[in-house]
Parts: C-alpha cells; sequence; structure tokens
C-alpha cells in the first residue's frame, strides 16, 4: 500500500463508549428520516383526514353539543397526540426491517451493550416522532388554537413524552415478533382501538360503564387528557364548553392529577423500555 | 511477532440444537497472518463454527480463543478484536458508504481524529472511496460485499471473520474481492478465517480444513492436501496417439487414454515426468501440459460428494434464502 496502515484501537467499555453508541444509533435513526420522505407524508395522512375531514364534517352535528367550539379545535389536542403515535409505531417498525435486513445484526455484534443500541433506537424513534408532530403542531392557527410560547413548548414536551412510550412498546413487541407483517398487523390490532377508546375523539365523561372501563385503562387516555388540559388553557371558550368537553379523567369520582397521568406515561414506557432491553440482551 | 498467541485456538468444540449435532468436537489452531479456509458441503456446520468463534453462538462444549481470549467468558473482548462479514449483507442501504462506517466506528469507540484517515484508507483499498457519499441502496452486490469488507477492517481487527464472501458474485467480482482481502491481509498482516464452498477461492488460502457432518475431515495447505490424494494429471498431444500409449505402457507402466484429442494419464510429480517424456517416448510431442489434482478432487476424495452438489445445494439454499426475504422470513 502507498501509505503506512492507520491502525485503530478498540478501546473497553466505558460509560463514555456507551452514550457514543446511544447517540450513533440514535442519529442514524435522524438520517434515515430525513431520506425518507414519503414516511413523513404517509403517516401524516391519517391523522389530518381525522383532523379535517371528520372534524369538518361532523361538525354539522355537533353545533349545541360542543358548545360554540368548533370540532375540530375540539380534537385537535387528540390529533396531536394519534399522529405522535402512528410515527413512533412506524419508528419502533424500522428495528423489524434491520432485522431483515441484517442491519441488527451490525449492532449486536458490536462491543456495546445491548441496552445502549435499544435505548438509542427508542430515543431515535420518539424523536423523529417528535419532529413529525411538529407539523400538526403547526397547523395549530387552523384550528383557532393560538401559537403561545409555552403552549408549543408544552404540547412538544408531551409528544416527547407520548413518542417514547410508543416506541418502547414498538421495540419490546420486536424483540419477540420478527415478521413484517405480524408487526404491522399486531400494531394495528393495538393501537387503532387504543386511539379509538383514548377519547381523543370524545369527552370521556358520561361514557357507557363499559366504554368507561375501557377508557380508563387505555394508556393513551393519559396521554390525551393533559394535552387537551393544555390546549384548552389556551382557548377561549365559556366555562361551561370547558366542563362539557374537557371533564378530566376520573378513577371511581376522583379526578386523577394531570401529574399523575404524566407519570403512568412515562414509567409505562420506562417500563417496556426495560422488558425490551431485557428481551434484546438474552437474545443470542 | 512471532511470540504472539494464535489468533485462534479451538479445542473440542461442539454445539448441539437440540438432538441434532451440528459441530463434534472440531479442534486447530490458527496463527496470526495465516488466511485460514474452511470448506464444506452445506450444512456441514462452518457458520456454526464460525458463529461461535464471533461470539454469535454459545458451544455446547469445548473451548475456543480468539485473538487470546475465550468466547464465552470473554466475550466483549473478542468483539473488540475481531471483525465480521456475514453471508447476508447487513449494511443500511438508507446510509451513504461513509454513514455505514461512520456508524461502524461510533459503535467500535474508534478514536474520532482516526476516524477520517482510517476509513479513507480502507475504502481506497476496495475502491470505493469515490462513491463515499452514494447511498448504498444503490450498489452493485459486489460493491456492497467490497464496503462490508472494508468495514470489517474499519476498526483494525486481529482476526476477520469472512462467512462465504463472494457468495452469489459473480466471476470476476469474486476474483477482484479476493485481491482486495489478500491486500489488505497483506497490508495489516491481520488473520483471515473464512468458509465458502467455491473450490477455486479455497486455493487463495494458507491452509484449509475441510469439515463434513460436524467433523474436520482434513487440514492443511491446499497443495499437501492435493499431493495427499493424487497425482498430477499430464495431457500430451502426439504425432501418433496409439504408439505413444504403447510406449508409455512400455517404458513406465502407466496407464494412458486419449481424452479430447489428447493422451492422458496420471502421474506422481508430473512436472519432473516431462524430460523423462521427451527423452524416451520415442513419438513426437507437439505439446504437453502437466496439471495438478484440484481441490473438488481433493474435496471428493474426503467428503464423498462433488462439489457441484454441494454448489447445488448452496443454490437451492440461497433460493431459500430468498423466498424467505420476499415473504418476510427470518433466517
Amino acid at each position: 500500500m502507498s501509505t503506512e496502515v492507520i491502525r485503530v484501537h478498540v478501546p473497553g467499555r466505558s460509560a463514555r463508549g456507551e452514550l457514543r453508541a446511544i447517540a450513533i444509533v440514535w442519529r442514524r435513526e435522524l438520517i434515515r428520516f430525513r431520506s425518507d420522505r414519503l414516511r413523513i407524508v404517509t403517516t401524516l395522512v391519517q391523522p389530518l383526514l381525522f383532523l379535517f375531514v371528520l372534524g369538518s364534517g361532523l361538525q354539522q352535528l355537533s353545533q349545541a353539543s360542543t358548545h360554540g367550539v368548533d370540532l375540530k379545535t375540539f380534537i385537535y389536542p387528540g390529533i396531536l397526540c394519534i399522529s405522535v403515535m402512528f410515527t413512533a409505531m412506524f419508528s419502533a417498525a424500522s428495528i423489524v426491517w434491520d432485522r431483515e435486513f441484517g442491519f441488527l445484526r451490525e449492532m449486536m455484534v458490536a462491543p456495546v451493550r445491548r441496552s445502549s443500541i435499544v435505548i438509542g433506537k427508542v430515543l431515535g424513534g420518539a424523536t423523529v416522532a417528535g419532529l413529525q408532530g411538529l407539523i400538526v403542531v403547526a397547523l395549530a392557527g387552523a384550528v383557532d388554537v393560538p401559537y403561545a410560547p409555552t403552549l408549543i413548548v408544552g404540547i412538544i414536551l408531551l409528544q416527547l413524552l407520548l413518542a417514547f412510550t410508543v416506541t418502547a412498546f414498538g421495540v419490546m413487541a420486536a424483540a419477540r415478533i420478527k415478521q413484517m407483517q405480524s408487526f404491522m398487523g399486531l400494531m394495528q390490532m393495538i393501537v387503532v382501538p387504543m386511539f379509538f377508546i383514548s377519547g381523543a375523539l370524545f369527552p370521556v365523561q358520561n361514557l357507557p360503564a363499559w366504554l368507561t372501563v375501557l377508557n380508563r385503562l387505555d394508556p393513551l387516555t393519559y396521554a390525551v387528557d393533559p394535552m387537551r388540559r393544555l390546549v384548552f388553557d389556551h382557548i377561549d371558550i365559556s366555562a361551561a364548553a370547558r366542563a362539557a368537553l374537557d371533564p378530566g379523567v376520573t378513577w371511581f369520582g376522583w379526578r386523577v392529577p394531570t401529574a399523575l397521568e404524566i407519570a403512568i406515561v412515562l414509567l409505562l414506557g420506562l417500563a417496556m423500555l426495560g422488558i425490551a432491553i431485557w428481551e434484546f440482551s438474552a437474545s443470542d | 511477532m512471532d511470540q504472539l498467541p494464535p489468533a485462534i485456538a479451538v479445542e473440542e468444540l461442539r454445539k448441539s440444537f437440540g438432538e441434532l449435532e451440528a459441530v463434534r468436537g472440531v479442534s486447530f489452531t490458527v496463527d496470526t497472518g495465516e488466511v485460514f479456509g474452511f470448506l464444506g458441503p452445506n450444512g456441514a456446520g462452518k457458520t456454526t463454527t464460525i458463529n461461535m468463534l464471533c461470539t454469535l453462538a454459545r458451544p455446547t462444549a469445548g473451548t475456543a480463543r480468539v485473538a487470546g481470549h475465550d468466547v464465552v467468558g470473554e466475550r466483549d473482548a473478542v468483539r473488540r478484536h475481531i471483525g465480521l462479514v456475514f453471508q447476508d449483507p447487513t449494511l443500511d442501504g438508507y446510509l451513504t458508504a461513509e454513514q455505514n462506517l461512520r456508524l461502524h466506528a461510533g459503535l467500535y469507540g474508534v478514536q474520532r481524529d482516526l476516524i477520517e484517515p482510517r476509513m479513507r484508507q480502507v475504502l481506497e483499498m476496495v475502491g470505493l472511496w469515490e462513491r463515499k457519499d452514494t447511498v448504498v441502496a444503490t450498489f452493485s452486490g459486489g460493491m456492497r460485499r467490497r464496503l462490508e469488507i472494508a468495514r470489517g477492517f474499519l476498526h483494525s481487527p486481529r482476526v476477520l471473520f469472512l462467512d462465504e464472501p463472494t457468495i452469489g458474485l459473480d466471476p470476476q467480482t469474486r476474483s477482484s474481492i479476493w485481491r482486495y482481502i489478500r491486500e489488505l491481509q497483506e497490508a495489516e498482516n491481520i488473520t483471515i478465517f473464512m468458509t465458502t464452498h467455491y473450490m477455486d477461492e479455497a486455493e487463495f488460502c494458507d491452509r484449509i480444513a475441510i469439515m463434513d457432518h460436524g467433523e474436520i475431515v482434513a487440514l492443511d495447505a491446499p497443495e499437501s492436501l492435493k499431493a495427499q490424494i493424487g497425482r498430477d494429471r499430464v495431457r500430451i498431444e502426439t504425432g501418433d496417439d496409439a504408439a505413444a500409449i504403447a510406449a508409455l505402457d512400455e517404458q513406465w507402466g502407466v496407464d494412458a487414454q486419449v481424452i479430447d484429442g489428447a493422451v492422458s494419464f496420471q502421474i506422481e510429480e508430473g512436472e519432473a515426468f516431462v524430460p523423462q517424456l521427451f527423452d524416451r517416448l520415442g513419438v513426437a510431442i507437439r505439446s504437453v501440459s502437466v496439471s495438478r489434482p484440484t481441490l473438488d478432487d481433493v474435496f471428493m476424495s474426503f467428503t464423498g460428494t462433488t462439489i457441484r452438489d454441494a454448489e447445488e445445494s448452496a443454490a437451492s439454499h440461497r433460493n431459500r434464502m430468498a423466498m424467505r426475504a420476499m415473504s418476510g422470513g427470518r433466517r
């Protein structure tokens, strides 16, 4: 060879090395997202349909029951959640692709902890979903929600939290489900009902008993409710409308505090992340 | 240099999958800087062995040390010192060649200031430096393989494992891949451990082990293996074939036949025999060719299958893989 060989040295395990691995797996998700514009468009179709088509259409019927609040404004917080959720699902699905295209193997044989790979993957997926959520955030003006800085920061933080939990769930599932069709099938089977039950499209009080039970069991409920409160805090509507449209989640008549709701989503995400790490570490 | 521990030391290594004993107690050592080939029909246990050596599978029994570290007890240390090129591609097609390598360098903790020059070096060696900003999805099969090989070398491993590095590639690409592997190996004195079922490629190895039914049935330099099993084949074109055949029988007791228009026979040390032939045959000779027994002959004599059968089974294996990939299956 023309020049002398440059020898590199692979260091032993260290916290810095693990952080670097997390960062690099995270960055890969962002690079992939940037190069996959089609995905950005396709995952937005569903939330936009809900927001503008369903919202505008049902508006004809619900003038009276929404106390004059535009239905689009009412379901906007739910759409903020669902758009992030769909994207996070796709992000998590990429780990199934990684397995099919062999890339997972490249990461699994690297001299770093499996947990670093999984954490990087989950954080990367959450970031991508959060970025995509920004598009829906940008639509706030179209549904009469103001662009208040506190509101936007709050929405972004809630979206990131939800995206993290959903990605963790997806990665956990991907440890076991190795085929893309099965994975997407399962995700649809779980995510779509979760979305409908969560109250993204309706207030969660005075529901039939069976639906109330399902709603309170649905983790997405505890992400939609704080999101709705946050948005409603920033729009100008009557107290009656607020009470009817943003009743809050109750357990046996006890109003669940917003902080607890957020804690539920966060703990669930951390627990699923833990299971995902455990599953990937245990596999060969 | 020569005080280094062997690059690979394997003792009585075994692996069972339930009832099936895939690897049945193999032992061998590979020296630093050696190119060591694992040959065998599909299902012989080659990939299982390689997987154990690169810590992807746990041995059922026996020990293996790679780069001086135990593959079970010091898994991490082994991983730091080995490079891997798998049978199936493991590149991220969405990323460019450079991004793929940078990702690898990051995962392996390569010092940041060395990433750029080292990346340039390995990419130049495989002739892909100019294509570093190209998205890998647009690469041909041969280019991807070269990139994977460059990636395998990126972190200066002591041992590079190549599992069927040229499977599915056309002959021209295969030979260029081999040139790159050899050049990189010579430049860096890296030990290469590879599996293949292409006999001609085994010729590139310093030593080969032939594996069959989970056991090593032969292990030596290709030349020695060929010498063990047989004699060279000599073909002569003569003015009078019948007279030549008679003379061969009479003078040396050699049984010759006319094959494809030339008198053909087998004899030990064929090249040394040629001068005698001119001295004593007594028939005009127009041309002579001496060929060594091929590794195909070696393979056949040790495993009882022809390499064609092995290749056919490999081809059907590839088809199965392709079908599984299409149906979204997993290995």
